[in-house]
């Protein structure tokens, strides 16, 4: 069995500039999405109080309300995870230390609604926490950012490495325009998906460079963008096969993984797609605008003299 | 005819039972059991473990297996959780007091893997359910707290010294000392280095003034000190909750997370760890009217005004004699048939109670116990945090003899006594602290977890299997073989490294799996690519190994890096999901471009003659 029996002979450099436009549509629109739909942090990033109830019998989100409204709560926010019985409520940010006084009220609120209601699940993170959570996240992106950038450009050169930088940042961007547009939970998971999706995405970008690298050694006289998508149609079948070997079992997780996973999941998913599209349209047509050409890997003119000697 | 190096396949076999054999205890799964640990710390004998399970027998219960670890803990491993709860109202009704009980889980493995030392890879929060509490020790508060000492050391000595002071003030981190006599400096610094020689005294703005400064490092000792301090508190509570496998471990600057798995009432947990308390021992003013404060509202100069459990007031001196943080241990041990606590001091906790002591002999002298609670409090549009100290006297007792760091208070009841000697032993705590983060899971959530988690990856790894299989045919047989390889060795790392299995984990091994298949399918595709343009069968073998290696090399030391970036700045679920990640690259990496390399030669390395490559 093989996908593409011969090397196809797609011109993806000579469309880069609408590519280069589909993407800039793309990331514009993540940016307003964040900006005005927002993100749906979850307690890790905003502080506060989560408690999963499962209820004996399947109950209605308004006789929920009802009931911890009764209790002399306020604030809250109810949504159903799972099955129609299991009910998911979120309160602001305690005083520090009253959580677990908050959890009793809740638990007391909605016995009286079923007696035999159950607590799944409690997360309490006070502000000190979440605040201290999102710098962490927003320092892990930054430093694997610089660390990609430094190892790109001394394994390759710096047009690649920053063709591979503009690739990679453009993923998460968009990924998390996708998570604000499916408004999925945006928890400490997703930001271990982000992360992934940027390791991913280079991953990707780094087998095609790698490619790039042979070729412009083995076609010294053909164009540079000739090269780079021979580079890219050669390794064309592996990426295809890869990319859906990654994303087949991140799905499979998204499904049967469990609620708890399944933000992550699909963020990974997400990320997948736009990382395979990005090293294939983008990385590549960066390093060519920016001059990118057999130079960039040619061994020093010396050497080649040595060679020719008998 | 190609040749692969014996002492290559020797090795790599070895490796492979190493792992298998690490990976093995997995594959049992566990059951319910109890772990029993002697309340004076000593080890099992031979004797206490025969008496326990004649106790058991005689109960009626039989447990599957008994053992005694290398921590002199006892062990005993039932079938059903039923027989486990029961043996554990048998044995606790039998030896009362005497044992420690922990509900916790065995090992299925046989007895040779346990021998070895091998134990499955412990379970995540996540996955068996449990509670993750997160304390913020107020280090602040201790440094303030050692201010206060030294505030109050610094009068004594003066007046010990017959040096007087006009006043000696605590002033942001330093202890201002103003003297009556500005000629009498000299002497009062003198006195002062007498009694701690690392002090930093510095001449005040003034004459007659001295300021004795913390240094940067002393407060950095000190707030450490606090959080050992608090680390081994809660480690000595937690402990108390006989629950097995708990783990207390500092969390960055000023934190701790306290992990307790299993069915827990989360707040009575909260209630026994979290009562942040401290202590303190002053001498009663035996000369004023309690009564007469209580009723004007103003204590005499140098007293205090509390009130005892019933309510009634009592007039304490100001001097702190010892703080709970001098406290090293209470314990409820009557002595001579009448009940008593005795304490145990520092040194320089019992050098101040000699000497107060010896001078005190006859009075009383009473213990504060001070619970704090921080609040978060709204002011002017903003959160504030304010302390609020519950301060009761727990005990007044009469000094009947000169005492140091050793004494024993007695008159009580022997439940009075057992609760003050818990009460003292709480009030050690060095600083206050305050929880941050608590999250609970249920078990059978965990359950849900776990199942969920193995399916994902189970149904994951057969889709890809089955892909492998007829994309590449026998090359795809040994990239699946090189897959269930990685899967092992990522296991038997995970155990070797004492790493706990959580979701985010099990992510991580389905995502190294998604992306171990790259390093195959590269060398593949190379190896295809080789063959279109006409290489013969090793040569495109060898040369799809070598020209893909470059690509494999740089895409994994990516993603490590960011696996190492994740690592250093994540906590918790992301921490967990950075190690397997991590790990699992390093597998994957060695047996695509090793193992899958010997299992080619294995297959075709024999042959004389390979007409075709099956890829």
């Amino acid at each position: 069995m093989e996908f593409l029996k011969e090397v196809p002979n797609i011109r993806f450099m000579a469309l880069r500039r609408y590519w280069y436009a589909l993407s800039v549509v793309v990331v514009v629109a993540s940016f307003a999405l964040v900006m005005f739909r927002g993100l749906n942090f979850t307690v890790d990033f905003t502080g506060g109080l989560v408690l999963e109830m499962g209820f004996s019998r399947p109950v209605d989100l308004e006789e929920v309300r009802g009931a911890l409204s009764a209790g002399g709560l306020e604030d809250f926010q109810v949504r159903t995870y799972g099955t129609a019985r299991e009910v998911e409520v979120r309160l602001p940010p305690a005083r520090t230390g009253a959580a677990m006084e908050e959890q009793k009220r809740v638990q007391a609120a909605l016995a009286e609604l079923d007696p035999e209601v159950k607590v799944n699940r409690t997360e309490s993170v006070g502000p000190q926490v979440s605040e201290q959570l999102g710098n962490q996240a927003a320092l892990a992106v930054l430093f694997t950012l610089l660390l990609v950038l430094i190892y790109i450009a001394f394994r390759f050169r710096w047009r690649f490495g920053i063709g591979s930088l503009v690739a990679s940042l453009h993923d998460p961007i968009v990924a998390v325009g996708a998570i604000s547009l499916f408004q999925i939970p945006f928890d400490l998971n997703v930001v271990a998906a982000l992360l992934t999706i940027l390791g991913y995405s280079v991953n990707d970008t780094v087998v095609i460079f790698d490619r790039i690298r042979e070729r412009f050694k083995s076609m010294r006289k053909a164009e540079p963008a000739e090269v780079i998508d021979r580079a890219i149609n050669e390794t064309l079948a592996r990426t295809i096969i890869v990319s859906g070997c990654a994303l087949s079992s991140v799905v499979f997780l998204a499904v049967l993984g469990g609620e708890t996973l399944r933000g992550f999941a699909i963020a990974l998913s997400i990320g997948i797609v736009i990382g395979t599209y990005s090293s294939v349209y983008v990385a590549g047509a960066i390093a060519l605008d920016l001059g990118a050409s057999g130079r960039d890997f040619m061994p020093p003119e010396k050497r080649g003299d040595v060679d020719d000697m008998p | 005819m190609q040749r692969y190096p014996l002492w290559k396949g020797v090795l790599l076999a070895a490796i492979m039972v190493a792992a298998i054999l690490l990976a093995l205890p997995n594959f049992y799964g566990e059951a319910p059991a109890l772990q029993l640990s002697r309340r004076d710390r000593g080890a099992f004998d031979e004797a206490a473990t025969a008496s326990i399970v004649a106790s058991l027998t005689e109960a009626g219960l039989a447990a599957d297996r008994t053992w005694v670890d290398d921590d002199g803990r006892f062990w005993a491993r039932f079938r059903r959780v039923d027989d486990q709860l029961k043996a554990r109202d048998v044995i606790q009704a039998a030896h009362e007091g005497e044992y420690a009980i922990a509900l916790t889980t065995a090992s299925l493995a046989p007895a040779w893997l346990q021998a070895l030392g091998l134990e499955p890879m412990s379970l995540g929060l996540d996955l068996r359910g449990g509670m993750l509490l997160v304390y913020e020790v107020d280090t602040q508060g201790a440094v303030t707290q050692l201010l206060q000492r030294m505030e109050s050391d610094f009068r004594k000595v003066l007046r010990d010294a017959r040096i007087p002071y006009q006043e000696v003030a605590v002033s942001g981190t330093s202890v201002q000392v103003t003297l009556k006599d500005p000629g009498q400096a000299g002497a009062a610094r003198k006195a002062l280095l007498a009694y701690d020689r690392q002090l930093t005294l510095a001449d005040g703005a003034a004459p007659g003034m001295l300021t004795a400064t913390l240094g940067e490092a002393e407060i950095k000792e000190r707030q450490g000190f606090a959080i050992q301090q608090n680390i081994t508190a809660l480690e000595n509570r937690v402990n108390a909750l006989g629950v097995a496998e708990t783990v207390v471990q500092r969390q960055g600057q000023n934190r701790i997370a306290v992990q307790v798995p299993g069915v827990q009432d989360a707040s009575e947990v909260v209630r026994l760890l979290g009562k942040v308390a401290t202590l303190e021992f002053r001498l009663v003013d035996p000369v004023n009217s309690p009564l007469e404060a209580q009723r004007t509202g103003r204590a005499p100069l140098g007293t205090k005004l509390y009130r005892m459990k019933d309510g009634s007031p009592v007039l304490l001196k100001r001097d702190v004699i010892a703080t709970g943080e001098q406290l090293i241990d209470a314990t409820f041990a009557p002595s001579q048939g009448e009940p008593a606590v005795s304490v145990k001091l520092d040194a320089r906790g019992g050098d101040e109670m000699l000497r107060t002591t010896r001078e005190n002999l006859n009075r009383p002298m009473a213990v504060v116990f001070i619970e704090k609670e921080r609040e978060m409090v709204q002011r002017d549009g903003r959160e504030v945090a304010v302390d609020r100290s519950k301060e009761e006297v727990i005990s007044v007792a009469t000094i009947r003899g000169v005492f140091s760091n050793n004494f024993q208070i007695t008159g009580l009841s022997a439940a009075e006594g057992t609760e003050l000697a818990k009460l003292l032993r709480a009030g050690a705590l060095a600083a206050p602290i305050v929880i941050v983060e608590q999250r609970v899971i249920g078990p059978s959530v965990g359950e849900d977890n776990i199942k969920d988690g193995t399916n994902a990856l189970l149904i994951a790894g057969v889709a890809l299997f089955a892909f492998m299989l007829a994309y590449y045919k026998v090359f795809g047989l040994i990239a699946d073989i090189v897959l269930l390889t990685n899967v092992i060795l990522t296991v038997a790392m995970l155990a070797l490294f004492n790493a706990a299995l959580t979701l985010p984990g099990i992510a991580g091994i389905v995502l190294t799996v998604g992306t171990a298949v790259d390093a195959n399918i590269l060398i593949y595709e190379r190896i295809r690519e080789e063959l279109k343009v006409g290489a013969t069968p090793w040569a495109a073998i060898n040369a799809g190994f070598d020209k893909a290696f470059s690509a494999i090399a740089d895409s994994n030391v990516t993603m490590f890096m960011s696996g190492i970036v994740l690592f250093l700045f994540g906590s918790g679920p992301v921490r967990g999901f950075a190690v397997t990640m991590m790990i699992g690259i390093a597998a994957s990496m060695f047996t695509a471009l090793i193992g899958s390399r010997a299992l080619i030669h294995l297959v075709y390395g024999r042959r004389r003659r390979i007409e075709r490559l099956a890829i």
